[in-house]
């Protein structure tokens, strides 16, 4: 008799979900997070830390509206400032959620199953994040629809020329696509919970958003088609969101900006950010809601060569950059490396390449990619590095442009970091109740990882 | 009209009979004996997407990728056409005499818009084609089938069946070893 089931090589390893479990278990476990799990003390108290820092995002961006983007930092040369670092940097943490949730998708990577829920809600929140900075940077924020296409009285149209206004598009076309594919992902899951709560009220809660699902064999047989194809549209789509974001530089003339090579490495960077974000989140996050058995080893080793793939990567743009600069012959982009390497903002470019190039190499070993505290801080490095990244080029290239009369220098306010944290806040306060109101792993997809959902065609039903 | 003196036979109009299994592979099996058997109003329901389901009760007719293929080609020729009307026709800024249709630049709204409708009409056309939002369906009514949705599977065969015979599909039903099989009230 022959059972179908050899094992991948790839999977004798760690598994990627715990021996032992059955149908039942893994819906009781996932479910029972949100339905049966009471209310701790240390959650209360994390969310009021959260929730006060997304009030504070609140009165600085109240404050903001008042005054104007005079409380920031920012001046002439360096206009841009806290405002589009933080919305880049931002936009590249959710593409790890797209990432894993789209292309390791289609890519047959089953090992995603486990935390492609969660990555697709940090994408969701991480976009929301994005999105404040350049309304809050407008001036004129409750103007925000001048940017949309619409007849008006003015009768004024965007230029679609402008890499600003594919930015509308880029990022406003990604948040719904996020927010659509991760609520398809989550219909099977809302029947379950439907299916299991026992408060009535609840239950109606997720009856009516699961709209009745009730797992037909041809709902399903669409369901596949469609999760498919959105994976196969999510797939272009998150690799032009951080494109698009590059486009804002590179077809801008300023010095470390104007180059080719941008929308490679700032995807292959965003990529970098997002799985520092996962792994910042996912270690807590298993350890605390025991679910070790479900992202286990396999998936915290995986991420961390992800990000040290993509880290390469991005140090590979580095010293393109540090190449074009002696190569190009040009004086202003010559300049522009010395200028990071001994300018005002050294420190900042030193720190980043320690954080983002050379601290992130220890994890060619595997002790460090599979001890859940050094990797948890490699990550922090990672993110920190990450940011300064986006500083380093938004600030060092305006503050020393072409010509010295219209040098300058930036420094942060107090409201330029209080709006930092106060997006951090946000991003939190979304997580921190994403993780208690809706199934934080995919329910449907992890049964499919079981050996007993594989069904072998046997002869006898072959016509 | 007789009715057969069963404990279901009491609630009224019959939408079909449920057999509840405990395995895939065993749906898998039962779907095909059915479909075999000549039956053509059958549905079968599982926890998880299970491969070659749908096929073996007979259903072939997935339209989900032509909606997502009529969604995307709007999206795309509406992006380009508002493109092209504004920055030629209604519109037009001479900026150092460069063309009005710079295409190049259109690629990437057109890009965005393709995948923005293609995407949206993927959720919306397998939501309304399967039927859904739905905020009755008579499966519910077996208290078994809330294990549909975590451990158990089950195959209906609804009553509209020409074939469909209280006493014969029963009978014919039970001959696939299932768990239980139980009268579905409409």
């Amino acid at each position: 008799m022959a059972t179908n089931t050899q094992i991948p090589v790839a999977d004798r390893r760690v598994p990627v979900i715990a021996p032992g479990h059955t149908f039942s278990t893994i819906t009781e476990k996932i479910a029972n997070i949100v339905l049966k799990r009471p209310v701790s003390l240390g959650w209360i108290l994390g969310f009021l830390i959260v929730f006060g820092m997304l009030n504070m995002l609140a009165g600085v961006l109240g404050y903001l509206f008042l005054k104007g983007v005079g409380i920031w930092g920012i001046n002439i040369p360096i206009g841009w400032g806290f405002a589009i670092i933080n919305f880049v940097w931002w936009i590249g943490i959710g593409h790890a959620g797209t990432l894993i949730s789209a292309i390791l998708a289609l890519l047959r990577q089953t090992w995603r199953n486990s935390i492609n829920r969660f990555a697709e809600a940090m994408t969701l929140f991480a976009v929301m994040c994005a999105g404040t900075f350049p309304l809050a940077h407008m001036g004129r924020p409750w103007l925000f629809y001048w940017m949309f296409p619409y007849p008006n009285t003015m009768r004024y149209w965007p230029n679609f020329r402008s890499p600003l206004v594919w930015d509308v598009f880029a990022v406003s076309t990604y948040f719904t696509i996020s927010l659509v594919f991760w609520f398809v992902g989550l219909i099977p899951d809302l029947a379950t919970m439907r299916d299991r709560a026992e408060n009535p009220i609840i239950r109606g809660i997720f009856g009516l958003l699961a709209m009745g699902w009730r797992g037909s064999a041809r709902h399903w047989h669409r369901y596949e088609t469609a999760y498919l194809l959105l994976a196969g549209l999510a797939t272009p789509l998150v690799l032009s969101v951080h494109t698009v974001v590059s486009f804002d530089f590179a077809v801008g003339i300023v010095p470390g900006w104007h180059t080719t090579i941008f929308p490679p490495y700032f995807v292959a960077g965003a990529i970098y950010s997002g799985f520092a974000m996962v792994l910042c989140l996912a270690i807590p996050i298993r350890a605390i809601y025991g679910l070790k058995d479900f992202i286990t080893e396999r998936h915290l080793e995986i991420s961390a060569k992800v990000m040290l793939a993509t880290g390469l990567i991005v140090a590979y743009g580095y010293f393109m950059e540090g190449f074009m600069g002696w190569y190009s012959g040009n004086q202003f982009d010559s300049f522009l490396m010395w200028n990071r390497f001994h300018g005002p903002y050294k420190f900042c470019y030193a720190a980043l390449l320690a954080c983002n190039i050379f601290i992130p190499q220890v994890l060619w070993l595997k002790k460090f990619r599979v001890s859940t505290g050094w990797l948890w801080l490699i990550s922090f490095i990672v993110l920190v590095g990450m940011w300064l990244e986006r500083f380093i080029i938004i600030v060092v290239s305006l503050s020393r442009d072409f010509v010295n009369s219209s040098w300058g220098m930036y420094y942060p306010t107090k409201w330029d970091w209080m709006t930092f944290g106060g997006t951090i806040g946000l991003f939190l306060t979304g997580m921190w109740l994403f993780l208690r109101v809706l199934p934080s792993i995919s329910i449907f997809e992890m049964r499919t990882l079981l050996p007993e959902a594989e069904v072998h065609e046997a002869a006898e039903v072959k016509p | 009209m007789s009715i057969r003196a069963t404990d279901f036979s009491e609630c009224g109009p019959v939408y079909g009979l449920m057999a509840e299994f405990d395995s895939a592979q065993e749906l898998v099996t039962a779907a095909h004996k059915t479909h075999e058997e000549g039956y053509r109003k059958i549905d079968a329901y599982s926890p998880f997407p299970i491969e070659g389901l749908a096929e073996a009760i007979g259903f072939h007719k997935n339209r989900v990728p032509l909606v997502v293929l009529i969604g995307g080609l709007i999206g795309g020729l509406s992006a380009y056409a508002l493109q092209y009307w504004v920055a030629v026709i209604t519109y037009p800024v001479n900026i150092g005499g460069r063309p009005y249709h710079s295409w190049p630049s259109f690629i990437i709204v057109t890009f965005e818009l393709t995948i923005l409708f293609g995407g949206i009409s993927s959720a919306i056309g397998m939501i309304a084609l399967n039927g859904l939002p739905l905020p009755y369906h008579p499966v519910f009514n077996v208290p078994e089938f809330t294990k549909a949705t975590e451990n158990k599977f089950f195959l209906v065969v609804e009553s509209s069946d020409p074939q469909y015979d209280s006493a014969r599909t029963r009978s014919f039903l039970n001959g696939l070893s299932p768990r239980m099989i139980a009268e579905v009230p409409s």
